[in-house]
């Protein structure tokens, strides 16, 4: 009889443990058969070519997404990565342009100099001045797209300095410039999270604030930093994406920080903080991508593709909920 | 006939049995202590009863008739409420849209707000509860949402009340005025399940107490058929050597002054000394400045005027970094709001303070980490299945442990320690005495905020007291009485009682 009792408790420790399984690896189990399912219908997706500009369009997007997770971690959100995004990118279009004969890593620093400087606005208005994050990075949206428009009264830059378009298009080897970025940049942010005092404290503020400051934390400096990392990789990212498209665009990044908070949640991250991944990201990531380049050549039509991908979403965060309790 | 009768009730989550076949009956009119130690089934008993959970077998019947309790909502249809530990009011809304919230008086939707009122009132009237109907619920302190929350219970005919650790945070003159509540209920023959760690309260007011011992029915007594000692007993299956381990440690140097410190409307010029070997007692009514008055020495508030020596040199700390890094440790009062944090791992916990000291430059060491964490639940004697597992999984008195783990690691000379042992069962209680006693006797020293008489009398080697955010005294062990603390926490107390 207890040998009857132990299996029993035995198979309901697998039943358990498979739902850990789902809620750990539902999302990376999802993409594979995302790739699977597209792969079979048109072969050519696996095809380098296309591998290729999906691991770019995902290396830019994706920027956004894991600067967000750190935001995510502590418990905030930052809704204006996609405006940062696009004004870092005008802004650095404009030293890129071929006329002016500027060095590219002028351009390159100013862009990055806009980000920084609207991650430290947010930061400094969300950890200093108690401004809600939802609040406060809304505020910086409108100030980042105005900003945008205001340099060039919204008309696009053409004509930039081929050497700045190399940051977008350029490859080295087979090895697209934008995954090279990516992959320097996802290299630091692990070893940032998971193997520094400062990823602890991250999940820590995220996890419970009060306890992390009286565990002697300063809270507010975390939370303040995280703004910063965003504000710079959503500038990072705008700056790739100019050089990409070959001119400073006003359309560049809008909507994007709802991608962005959507590979997060997707990737397993709660919105409450103290809980994520970042490795999730990635996967985030990488669903999107293949979504958004998939059902394009699946040939359907981009209006339909927005309500697939809010499905997603909504049943990805579904499962992760459904299976943690 | 009984109210509610429990026969051989089991219960098992995820395979393993919690309920081992429990018996419980409520009388009309009594009040019934549920005791037991954490993890001892009381909780899970009394979801059963409030429908949140299904026995796997056993009968449920109410005033003598089998009945099947499917959900909450059947529960309170029957009759059954349930005070929770956790108050659950919406804090926005009146005292009066509290009580009838989800079925409030009118017609097509429209609130008759003076039909509310005035019946709120007519029900606060009946049970002596002196509350304004229109109040908002986060006006009100603790003690007066507990009544509200009564209050409803009672406007919805409930015959059984389940009150849940009701006086785990409010002070003893708001227990004496919820007691008053509680023997108007039984008049009117309502059966109270009365579930408290607090032994005098239980003596106090119940009239007969169901004992549970991991997951069995171990007795039922009534009160005058047993004392504190047989209680414990039961509970725990074994005898406590005593209940307060306290050793006498050699009393050295002075290590902290605090001198003439103020803090507008927190407390008032307060000035002591605490010595290397000491348990340095803090009492006083709730409200009386002594939490405040910590987070002050622990740099988590700055006071107004008056000075803190550390060790002989004034400092003045700005935030609890500074105090920790010059050897002050703060065990806070709320161990889920400021002690832990609740997603993550046991071991990232106990190593959350010293992690500079555990690693290199900015770095963590994974190994170093795990190391320094097995030692401290070791020594602590931390039950834990791994120290990877979130810590919110673990018992009250073991997440207590945890929080005075992750201070242990950086040896800190004095622990500030707020209400030591709340929501903590008996057996891990002595166990976290037995850690205080040879913590100080190591030549460092406590400050215990309690507001337990028996612990500070039973821990401290001196006891201040505070009143009205005003120092009121000081005893020495030799001059502890209930009566003399008593009478100094009421001492600027006069003019308040006046207003109310």
């Amino acid at each position: 009889m207890s040998g009857a009792n132990k299996q029993k408790a035995a198979v309901r420790q697998r039943k358990m443990t498979k739902k850990q399984f789902i809620a750990t690896y539902g999302s990376l189990i999802g993409l594979i058969a995302l790739i699977i399912i597209i792969t079979v219908i048109r072969p050519r997706f696996l095809g380098g070519a296309n591998i290729r500009n999906v691991l770019r369009n995902a290396s830019i997007n994706g920027l956004l997404a894991v600067g967000m997770t750190f935001v995510v971690l502590t418990g905030g959100i930052d809704l204006s990565v996609g405006a940062i995004m696009g004004c870092a990118g005008m802004y650095s279009a404009y030293f890129a342009q071929a006329v002016l004969g500027y060095p590219v890593i002028v351009a390159v620093l100013i862009g990055l100099a806009v980000g920084l400087a609207f991650g430290l606005f947010n930061g400094f208005c969300i950890a200093y001045l108690r401004v809600p994050a939802f609040v406060g990075t809304l505020g910086a949206m409108s100030v980042a797209d105005g900003l945008k428009f205001l340099l060039t009264d919204a008309k696009p830059i053409p004509n930039l300095n081929e050497e700045f378009e190399f940051i977008g298009g350029g490859s080295i080897g087979p090895i697209p410039v934008p995954c090279i970025i990516m992959v320097i940049v996802l290299i630091i942010c692990f070893v940032l999270l998971y193997k520094t005092r400062y990823g602890r404290y991250v999940f820590a503020v995220g996890g419970n604030q009060n306890a992390a400051h009286v565990s002697g934390i300063n809270t507010k400096k975390i939370i303040f930093s995280v703004y910063i990392l965003a504000g710079v990789l959503s500038a990072l990212a705008g700056i790739i994406m100019t050089a990409r498209v070959t001119s400073g665009v006003t359309s560049t990044g809008d909507g994007y920080e709802t991608d962005a908070i959507a590979m997060v949640v997707i990737g397993g991250t709660s919105l409450a903080g103290g809980k994520g991944r970042l490795w999730g990201t990635i996967v985030g990531i990488m669903i999107m991508q293949v979504l958004s380049t998939g059902l394009d050549m699946l040939g359907v039509n981009t209006y339909y593709q927005m309500l697939v991908k809010g499905f997603v979403v909504i049943g990805a965060v579904m499962l992760d909920s459904l299976s943690s309790d | 006939m009984s109210l509610i009768e429990l026969k051989d009730i089991r219960k098992s989550f995820y395979g393993v049995e919690v309920l081992h076949g429990v018996n419980f009956v409520l009388q009309p009119g009594t009040v019934h202590a549920l005791m037991g130690e954490n993890g001892a089934g009381k909780s899970t008993l009394m979801k059963v009863i409030a429908g949140v959970h299904a026995a796997d077998s056993g009968k449920v019947l109410m005033e003598g008739k089998e009945v099947e309790i499917t959900s909450p909502a059947k529960a309170r249809e029957m009759g059954i409420a349930m005070i929770h530990q956790e108050l659950s009011a919406e804090q926005e809304m009146s005292v009066a849209e509290n009580i009838f919230l989800g079925r409030e008086p009118g017609k097509f939707g429209f609130i008759d707000y003076r039909k509310m009122y005035k019946d709120t009132n007519d029900l606060l009237n009946e049970l002596g509860i002196h509350l304004d109907a229109k109040a908002k619920m986060k006006q009100l302190r603790v003690a007066d949402q507990q009544m509200v929350e009564i209050a409803k219970a009672i406007s919805q005919n409930a015959k059984v009340v389940i009150m849940d650790e009701p006086t785990s945070s409010i002070t003893d003159r708001e227990v004496e005025r919820l007691f008053e509540i509680i023997r108007r209920l039984k008049k009117a023959g309502v059966g109270i399940i009365y579930i408290s760690h607090k032994m005098d309260e239980i003596f106090q007011i119940c009239d007969e107490m169901t004992v549970l011992r991991d997951g069995n029915y171990i007795n039922t007594f009534k009160a005058d058929e047993i004392d504190e000692n047989g209680l414990i007993r039961n509970m725990v299956g074994r005898d406590l050597d005593t209940q307060f381990p306290k050793e006498h440690s050699k009393i050295g140097e002075t290590i902290l002054s605090v001198e003439h410190l103020t803090r507008a409307n927190e407390y008032e010029d307060i000035s002591f000394e605490l010595h290397r070997g000491e348990i340095l007692g803090f009492v006083g009514l709730v409200g009386a400045g002594r939490t405040e008055l910590m987070k002050s020495i622990f740099g988590m508030t700055k006071p107004d005027s008056g000075r803190i020596v550390l060790d002989g040199k004034e400092v003045h700390f700005k935030a609890p970094k500074q105090a920790i890094k010059n050897g002050i440790a703060y065990v806070t009062e709320d161990r889920k709001g400021e002690g832990l944090v609740l997603p993550m791992s046991v071991e990232n916990n106990i190593t959350l303070v010293a992690l500079a000291d555990l690693g290199k430059g900015g770095f963590t060491q994974k190994s170093k980490e795990t190391e320094v964490s097995a030692e401290q639940i070791k020594s602590l004697g931390i039950k834990v299945a791994r120290p990877s597992i979130a810590v919110k999984s673990l018992s009250g008195g073991n997440q207590q442990k945890v929080v005075l783990a992750k201070w242990m690691i950086s040896n800190p000379h004095i622990l500030i320690f707020d209400e030591p042992t709340r929501g903590i069962d008996v057996g891990a209680k002595a166990e976290i005495y037995k850690i205080m006693s040879d913590y100080v006797s190591k030549g460092n020293a406590i400050i215990m905020v309690s507001s337990e008489m028996p612990e500070a009398m039973g821990m401290s080697d001196r006891i201040i007291v505070l009143s009205n955010h005003k120092f009121s005294g000081e005893l020495d062990r030799s001059e502890f009485s209930e009566e003399a603390i008593a009478q100094m926490q009421f001492k600027y107390m006069q003019n308040k009682q006046g207003e109310e």
